[in-house]
């Protein structure tokens, strides 16, 4: 009987197949929304923990100030560290492996008559180490030009902008009143976490930095490496006792300083990208509930327009409830169907979508399921007005109609 | 059947069904009494609003009756609820209506298929009693045209095989020759008069026309909600 139901409903519904598809088509954006969202957002979480395995899942960064959210921010009046601090963690500490003062800089890079803006970024050799990053030629800093001598190393898309195909090792170029010479090429690295171009960067030594850039031996951040087979937490604790040690900071006095882990950066990603798929689910809930309006709108037209065969089934012997099933199934039939559409559509969506921004298609069985069992709860909910009006008909007046 | 006296299958007792309240109350059955037995083949006559469709309402358990008994089978059902008239509908009632009452862009065997899905048959036996029923009414090879290919005749009998595929004990038919030309009427009336004689269905017909009611046993005539007369067709006599 079930099934007699389930092929009458789809013979009704086939018997007006335009005005079916229009009828189910806000569900059908619905669920194509929330699948191409989702598919698309796995993909990014996948390829944002991928990115971050890029920057070395095994690193530290030390930023001077409480910050809250990443590094590099919140330093304001925070004490600085010095280049000495950099050497005590790497010396002290058998939990980091070593570590890398870091200081950036937004430069004009010139060579002959091209000039490129990027970040100068003053450090030493060991941030090769840190970073986990090779050279594509040449050599990393001497200790003589750690010194303070005008040496640099091109990340990838400089060297591309300012030499395009020529050898660039060798060649003097100019970052502001500095001019130094090209000893190395960074292997490309591609686009960071944040979507920054990673070999958009020109390393000098940190002294050479502080002496001709910054005028000052401040060092902003330090990058350090764990050591392979160290936990996170046993060595922010190692370089966080450390650090309060150096700078004097009584028990009970809190960090004038921050450890940041990959963990938390990526899981800030996360939960960015969670953030906006939780904006775009209500969005896409909304839409639900206006196809929702729209399949209970068209049953109760459809409810009126079939009066007269509701009035004949009474007639030869079906009950009410056989009726209300009748009507119910058709409607949930109906947006089951617009579910299997939109679910189609949407990983269409996301496949494309996912082809365009580069990051895996990963489809979400679990999401799929749910999705196709709302749509037919949307069914459920706003076909069973229209399906207890048909039940409630008086049998006399329906065959009348 | 050999027996003298037998047991009425239908027997309505003061039956009234009213409309309405107080002043504006309309009588539209006003006291019934009557009783049909098995076999039977009873023609209902009079005026315009005298409470014939009324009467096939109650007697067809569409409606219950505001007072009075209604023994089907020996059985009272003028209390009977919804659901319980539907089942009763389902098992022993056929119908025929004046409008044909067909479910369009539906062929003439789903047609006739539909009481048969209520009662619960399987797909294959459905369709066996349906084109039995069809081809009882001189319509088996039409059996996959949607009504809109049907003549209103051809219409009215497969309306008719509807009616019987559910095997009722009582075929009630309002008006059914109403939208028919004199012709096809006089073959609708041929064909119900055929089965009430050769398979004894009981069959209880309103009709506005004194030639359609001579194919019946007995006539009775109604006025403003009450019988009126009650007697023998010259069909009847004989
Ligand atoms: N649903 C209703 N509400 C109010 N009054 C009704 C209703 N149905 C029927 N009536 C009234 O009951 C009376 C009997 O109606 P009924 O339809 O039984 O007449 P009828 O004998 O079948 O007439 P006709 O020959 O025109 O079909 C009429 O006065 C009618 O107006
Ligand atoms: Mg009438």
């Amino acid at each position: 009987m079930l099934w007699e139901t389930v092929r009458l409903a789809l013979q009704a519904i086939l018997r007006n197949p335009m005005r079916s598809f229009l009828t189910v088509l806000g569900v059908v954006i619905g669920v194509a929304a929330v699948i191409a969202m989702v598919t698309i957002g796995r993909g990014s979480a996948a390829q944002v923990t991928a990115d971050v395995q890029t920057l070395g899942a095994n690193r530290l960064m030390l930023s001077p100030g409480q910050a809250r959210m990443g590094p590099g921010s919140g330093s304001g009046s925070a004490r600085p560290f010095a280049l000495s601090d950099v050497d005590a963690l790497t010396d002290q500490l058998s939990s980091i492996e070593t570590g890398a003062p870091t200081a950036t800089r937004q430069m004009v890079a010139v060579f002959g008559n091209t000039n490129h803006r990027t970040s100068v970024n003053g450090t030493d050799s060991r941030y090769l180490v840190v970073s986990d990053w090779r050279l594509a030629a040449g050599r990393a800093f001497t200790s003589a030009e750690e010194g303070g001598r005008a040496a640099c190393i091109l990340g990838h898309t400089v060297k591309q902008e300012l030499f395009g195909h020529a050898d660039p090792l060798g060649e003097d170029i100019r970052l502001g009143t500095l001019s130094c010479q090209v000893i190395g090429v960074l292997e490309a690295k591609g686009a960071s976490a944040f979507g920054t171009d990673q070999d958009d960067v020109v390393l000098i030594p940190f002294r050479t930095f502080a002496r001709r850039i910054a005028g000052s031996a401040d060092v902003p951040l330090i990058t350090l490496s764990m050591r392979d087979g160290v936990s996170t937490d046993r060595a922010v604790g190692d370089v966080t006792a450390l650090m309060r040690e150096i700078r004097r900071i009584g028990p009970g006095e809190d960090d004038d300083f921050t450890v940041n882990t990959m963990e938390q950066l990526s899981s800030m990603l996360t939960g960015i990208s969670n953030v906006l798929t939780g904006l775009l689910s209500a969005v896409a809930a909304v839409s639900l509930l206006v196809g929702g309006i729209g399949i209970m709108n068209i049953m109760l037209v459809s409810v009126t327009e079939r009066t007269r065969e509701i009035g004949i089934r009474m007639a030869v012997g079906a009950q009410a409830h056989q009726v209300l099933m009748q009507f119910l199934v058709e409607s949930i039939v109906l947006s089951a169907l617009g579910g299997l559409l939109g679910i189609a559509l949407g990983l269409a969506l996301a496949a494309l979508g996912a082809g365009l921004l580069e990051v895996p298609f990963v489809p979400d069985p679990g999401v799929i399921a749910l999705a196709f069992v709302f749509s037919a709860a949307v069914g459920i909910v706003f076909g069973f007005v229209p399906a207890r009006s048909a039940a409630r008909l008086d049998p006399i007046d329906a065959l009348r109609h | 059947m050999a027996n003298d006296a037998p047991a009425p299958l239908i027997a309505l007792r003061d039956i009234t069904r009213h409309y309405g309240s107080g002043e504006a109350m309309v009588r539209a059955l006003d006291g019934v009494t009557l009783t049909v037995s098995k076999g039977e083949f009873v023609a209902i006559m009079g005026p315009s609003g005298s409470g014939k469709s009324t009467a096939m309402n109650v007697l067809g358990c569409l409606d219950s009756p505001s007072s009075g008994h209604y023994l089907f089978n020996g059985i009272e059902v003028a209390g009977l609820d919804r659901d319980q008239r539907a089942l009763l509908r389902r098992h022993y009632l056929g119908f025929i209506f004046q409008g044909y009452n067909l479910l369009p862009r539906s062929s003439a065997l789903q047609n006739v298929e539909l009481p048969l899905i209520y009662k619960g048959l399987a797909r294959a036996e459905r369709e066996e009693r349906a084109l039995e029923a069809l081809d009882r009414v001189g319509l088996a090879h039409r059996a996959t045209h949607d009504p809109s290919e049907l003549s209103g005749g051809q219409q009215q009998r497969v309306a008719i095989a509807r009616a019987l595929a559910g095997h009722p004990q009582v075929v009630l038919a309002d008006e059914p020759t109403g939208n028919l030309d004199t012709k096809r009427s006089v073959e609708i009336m041929e064909l119900l008069r055929q089965l009430n004689r050769e398979e004894g269905l009981t069959i209880i017909m309103v009709t506005h026309e004194e030639d359609m009611a001579e194919f019946a046993d007995r006539l009775i005539w109604m006025v403003d909600g009450k019988v009126a007369t009650d007697r023998k067709t010259a069909k009847g006599a004989a």
